[in-house]
């Protein structure tokens, strides 16, 4: 591996070690969420690393710190290496966390990884949104799955984090979704409107949900949140708003390469997983350390401290609190990545985050509007 | 003077475990997708609760391993109330 060459570690701002690496296994999945983080042009994107490679970067994230391991995707269950992978991740000393879909797990598989080392099992309902009503009118088949491997998990011993994404579609069920989260003894649960990236954000006019629907749903969670306090039950409710709302951008990763590590399936290092999209070069760890990825490369230090920021940030006594917020959301909005995020109300862009409220109260899209995350559409966008 | 009964015997939640992290020189609890970092004083409690010593006998390991430390019996039952408050532990 190649460590020679200039560093582009900015002076008099040392970063603290990556605490979490994801590693995305693969973009194979056998689902089609319109809200999938993956990038649209995913289908040309098929090369993965191997076991050996993965266990290596496993090896060199834990030696700089990491202690969280999320395995991810797609829909990590389609890697047929994922228990020894599990295994060697256990061994090394990591937390692991498997975040998947459910589609592929069975109790034998849930067996295996907890005999392996698995701590914990994330399911995300994350389905194509015509199954998510199913499941909420209490039928259909791959929910009758999920119900089953939500289940398994817990008589596994593990402990449970059920992902809801919401959306405009569904978000009015929010005390259903509650109720079977409970009922299925999850420990955390994560209510989450989806955040407008990738898939999400081509979708955009037809899942995001209105003010007067978020208020609602978060209400409903908090009234929940007491009754189960006053129960002195342990499950957590987490209820994760679209920044669509804000007048101030969220402070984005905790800021640019401060935290977490993201391995793309061919090895591209990211400081988040929609950070691809950038007009930036990142390294790989096929041909770089990532102790020099972390602290050396160029895509890693693009957006550390705040030299970078133009105004309104750059003289905002705010860029300490939320580093000027997104830079993907920068770029993909306003077509310029150094800009403040438009959610900030003191961006010049922050019309466009206006104009989105706007429609998803007068001319939001219907479900079958929708672009479902496929090949197929994949190859279509990014026909180039 | 916490209501705490010296016999309970504390155990970590499911889905919690305790170590020890070189890279941030401390201990910490990691928890699905979560970590929190522990003082000395939380992580000499922490590493003490094992699923098998009762209140009782963390306290005296303690005050024996530390005679120095004024309060320390009451440090330790503040401290266990606020973990099984923040579901961190449980107690059999
Ligand atoms: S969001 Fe849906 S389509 Fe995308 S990887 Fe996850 S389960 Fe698959
Ligand atoms: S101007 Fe920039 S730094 Fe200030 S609050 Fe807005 S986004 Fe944050």
């Amino acid at each position: 591996m190649n460590d020679s060459g200039s560093s582009f570690a900015k002076p008099g701002h040392i970063p603290g070690p990556p605490l979490w690496l994801l590693a995305e296994l693969t973009y194979r999945c056998p689902l089609q969420c319109p809200y999938c983080s993956n990038p649209l042009d995913f289908a040309k994107q098929s090369e993965e690393l191997t076991t050996a490679q993965w266990i290596e970067v496993f090896r060199q994230a834990r030696e700089l710190g990491a202690a969280q391991l999320g395995f991810s995707g797609g829909e990590p269950l389609v890697r047929q290496d994922l228990t020894e992978l599990i295994r060697a991740a256990r061994e090394l000393g990591y937390y692991t966390n498997l975040i998947t879909s459910g589609i592929g797990l069975s109790e034998e598989r849930i067996a295996e990884f907890a005999e392996a080392g698995l701590d914990h099992i994330q399911i995300s309902f994350q389905a194509a949104d015509e199954e998510v009503n199913n499941l909420l009118a209490g039928s259909s088949k791959a929910f009758a799955q999920k119900l089953a491997m939500a289940r398994a998990v817990k008589k596994h011993g593990y402990p449970m984090v059920l992902n809801f994404v919401t959306h405009r579609h569904n978000i009015d069920n929010i005390e259903r979704i509650i109720e079977l989260c409970i009922e299925l003894e999850a420990d955390f649960v994560e209510l989450a409107t989806c955040q407008f990236y990738g898939w999400a954000e081509l979708n955009r006019a037809g899942l995001l949900p209105t003010k007067a629907q978020l208020e609602r749903a978060e209400r409903i969670t908090n009234e929940w949140r007491a009754k189960l306090a006053a129960q002195g039950h342990p499950c957590k409710l987490i209820f994760v708003t679209p920044d669509y709302y804000e007048e101030r951008p969220k402070a984005c990763m905790n800021g640019w390469g401060s935290l977490f590590l993201d391995i793309t399936p061919d090895g591209t290092a990211l400081p988040c997983h929609s950070a691809k999209m950038l007009p930036v070069q990142f390294p790989k760890v096929t041909e770089h350390s990532l102790k020099h990825i972390w602290y050396d490369s160029f895509g890693f230090n693009r957006y550390r401290g705040d030299d970078w920021m133009p105004e309104p940030c750059r003289s905002c006594d705010e860029k300490d609190r939320d580093f000027g917020g997104c830079r993907c959301q920068a770029f993909m909005l306003t077509g310029d990545a150094d800009n403040a995020d438009p959610v900030c109300g003191k961006s010049q862009h922050h019309g466009l985050i206006l104009d989105a409220r706007r429609q998803a109260e007068e001319a939001p899209k219907g479900l079958d509007e929708l672009t479902h995350r496929n090949v197929h559409a994949s190859q279509l966008i990014c026909k180039s | 003077m916490s209501g705490l009964n010296t016999e309970l015997v504390p155990v970590l939640r499911r889905g919690f475990r305790f170590q020890w992290e070189p890279a941030q020189g401390c201990h910490v609890l990691l928890y699905p997708e979560g970590m929190i970092k522990l003082n000395d004083s939380a992580g000499a409690i922490l590493a003490e609760v094992d699923g098998q010593r009762s209140i009782g006998a963390i306290v005296a390991d303690l005050s024996a391993r530390f005679p120095d430390v004024q309060g320390i019996a009451e440090d330790i039952m503040v401290f266990l109330e606020v973990a099984r408050e923040r579901f961190w532990i449980e107690f059999r």
